[in-house]
């Protein structure tokens, strides 16, 4: 039978595409129950019109993730307390795509569109997170335009740049240049101040709104609201 | 009443009968350390959410569940039961915006919903009987919606003629029959917005919201803020929620299009439990807009004009943050609050308020890059 983390280590790999962080982090799983090969799963949501397409993401992309534990042959997850909280577990029950789950609704087959721009947006976002933590350090913009990816000493915030560059496709190698934009281009030196000046902002929006979710989510299902944490 | 004291009543119920001097009865200036406030509070509502006119239970209810959520994030001696949040009525707002809020004049935006509420979440018509008891209190906005086909344009004319309009807001994101949103730049909007240019109404409130269709796009995208910014120059476009949760991709058009304002509600209650967030957020606002283009709104009833208004004229930059935004003056504070709605408005401001002139800055550099 798995185990209890090996299903959670799974789940922390979702993330909501919107706010950059895992499921798990986030408080968004209200109940996980295991029984021999089957895991039972409820998600949890802000607000009851938190949008469906990112909501549906985190259903779909939490199924994966149990389907892949060792163990697991069946996976149930049912979103609570959501405006499309029927479609979307209809769907999953049926294994419907996203585009029969709404029919009507959308405009193409799946959400990877949608995925991507967020993507990008994460990718910019752990950037800007991981140069403010190497300019602290005493980097100043134009050494970190010269540095590769392998001088850059590893840390929680570096391993999480990588990860969402290894996302994009980027080119994540030790001679590769630190910093580029979410096309693979580097940043030349004179524009490494703007550069970051901007990706501050993409932080602050997927930062503080994730603040905002959990904040409401504490209120609405009277759990505890975590202390603020910002760069 | 001697000076200074708050003249709330209608003018008619004025005890000496006299309108002049109740014209003169304004209400006492918000003061604080010797520094004397006028606010505008740029997003108000008076609706109804009770279960009597839930056209749904579905809709109605989860609707007005939803801004209960936003609403809890508040300090907790504010909160109020979900019943009185469903349907507060006029007096409580008055008590609420004008005796304790500190709030000299609001603004009254309408949010029609039909499809959630059979009498409409609280439209134009709705906001009317409070704003004729108390003209000198409010600014009554009105809205169009596209979508409203053969007569809506003529309907908005007569609307806006009707109530004098000087703004609208628009909700991009509201149901409508099949319908699950709209865009500023839709063909549809067109003739709208030339009727505004015409008719004088100039000030544009734009909200977003998560239910915009088609489901595989970004709901929250503000990029036809963009289009219409650019095609109606004369326009002033105020962005609700300053385009959270795309504060990016809001920066991103509000620098190169100076007629696209910040409309702080939302942002405002990070002041309570996510202080250093909302910090960062105005501080970017004032590098990327600057200190004209910030517009105080407190989205009653979700939240409460006084204690936000108490809370910001106090708020400093921590500390470790002033480097990299600098502090908050009080003519900085005085501009948000008030000063520059009275300016897109016209309104005339005390004169006890000093009233710094418009940086009009727009002069950041180019963007090296598009937005992700």
């Amino acid at each position: 039978m798995p185990t209890e983390s090996a299903v959670l280590d799974a789940l922390s790999g979702v993330r909501d595409p919107e706010l950059d962080e895992p499921i798990t982090d986030l408080k968004f799983v209200s109940y996980l129950r295991i029984a021999e090969d089957a895991v039972d799963l409820r998600l949890r949501l802000p607000t009851y019109f938190c949008a469906a397409n990112f909501a549906y993401l985190m259903v779909a992309d939490a199924k994966e993730a149990l389907m892949g534990v060792p163990g697991v042959n069946h996976a149930r997850v049912v979103l609570d307390d959501n405006y499309v909280s029927g479609e979307i577990n209809t769907g999953m029950a049926e294994a419907r795509g996203f585009r029969d789950t709404f029919p009507g609704e959308t405009e193409s087959e799946d959400l990877d569109e949608l995925r991507a721009i967020f993507r990008r947006k994460s990718f910019v976002s752990r950037q800007e997170k991981m140069c403010r933590k190497l300019m602290a350090d005493g980097r100043t913009p134009v050494e970190l335009a010269q540095m590769s990816v392998g001088d850059v000493p590893s840390s929680e915030a570096f391993e999480k740049y990588l990860d969402r560059r290894e996302e994009l496709g980027l080119d994540v190698s030790a001679e590769a240049p630190l910093l580029v934009d979410p096309d693979g281009n580097r940043i030349p030196a004179e524009a490494v101040v703007e550069h970051l000046k901007f990706a501050r902002v993409t932080r602050l929006g997927i930062e503080s709104n994730a603040g905002f979710c959990r904040g409401l989510l504490a209120a609405r299902y009277g759990i505890e609201d975590p202390e603020e944490e910002t760069a | 009443m001697g000076t200074g004291e708050r003249w709330i009543g209608r003018c008619d119920e004025d005890p000496d009968r006299s309108a002049s001097r109740c014209r003169e009865r304004r209400n006492a200036l918000y003061e604080k350390d010797g520094e004397k406030y006028f606010v505008v509070d740029g997003h108000t509502h008076l609706w109804d959410a009770s279960p009597e006119n839930w056209r749904t239970e579905h809709w109605g209810k989860g609707w007005i569940e939803c801004f209960y959520g936003y609403h809890q994030i508040s300090p907790e001696e504010y909160h109020w039961p979900i019943e009185k949040f469903q349907k507060y009525g006029e007096e409580t707002m008055m008590h609420d915006l004008f005796e304790v809020g500190h709030v000299d004049v609001a603004i009254l935006q309408s949010t029609y919903l039909y499809d959630f509420y059979t009498n409409g979440f609280n439209t134009t018509e709705q906001n009317a009987v409070i704003k004729e008891k108390y003209p000198e209190k409010f600014i009554l906005n009105g809205r169009f919606d596209p979508r409203d086909g053969g007569n809506g344009l003529r309907d908005f004319e007569a609307l806006a003629k009707k109530y004098d309009l000087k703004g609208v807001k628009l909700y991009t994101a509201e149901f409508k029959g099949d319908s699950k949103g709209w865009k500023l730049n839709d063909d549809a909007a067109k003739p709208y917005f030339d009727k505004c240019l015409e008719l004088g109404i100039k000030n544009i409130h734009v909200h977003k919201g998560p239910t915009v269709w088609p489901l595989n796009r970004d709901a929250f995208d503000v990029q036809d803020v963009d289009y219409v910014a650019t095609d109606y120059p004369e326009l002033n476009f105020i962005v609700e929620h300053v385009g959270l949760p795309r504060l990016d991709d809001f920066c991103w058009i509000a620098v190169q299009e100076s007629n696209v304002y910040a409309g702080m509600s939302v942002a405002m209650a990070l002041i309570h439990t996510r202080p250093r967030y909302f910090g960062q957020i105005l501080g970017e606002l004032l590098y990327w807009l600057d200190e004209d283009r910030i517009l105080f709104s407190s989205d009653y009833a979700i939240w409460q004009p006084k204690w936000l208004v108490e809370e910001f004229v106090d708020y400093q930059m921590p500390e470790d943050m002033e480097g990299e935004y600098g502090a908050l003056t009080p003519d900085i504070k005085r501009k948000i609050l008030g000063l520059n709605a009275a300016r897109l408005y016209d309104l005339q401001v005390p004169s006890e308020v000093p009233q710094e002139e418009p940086v009009m800055s727009g002069s950041e550099p180019e963007y090296p890059e598009q937005p992700v």
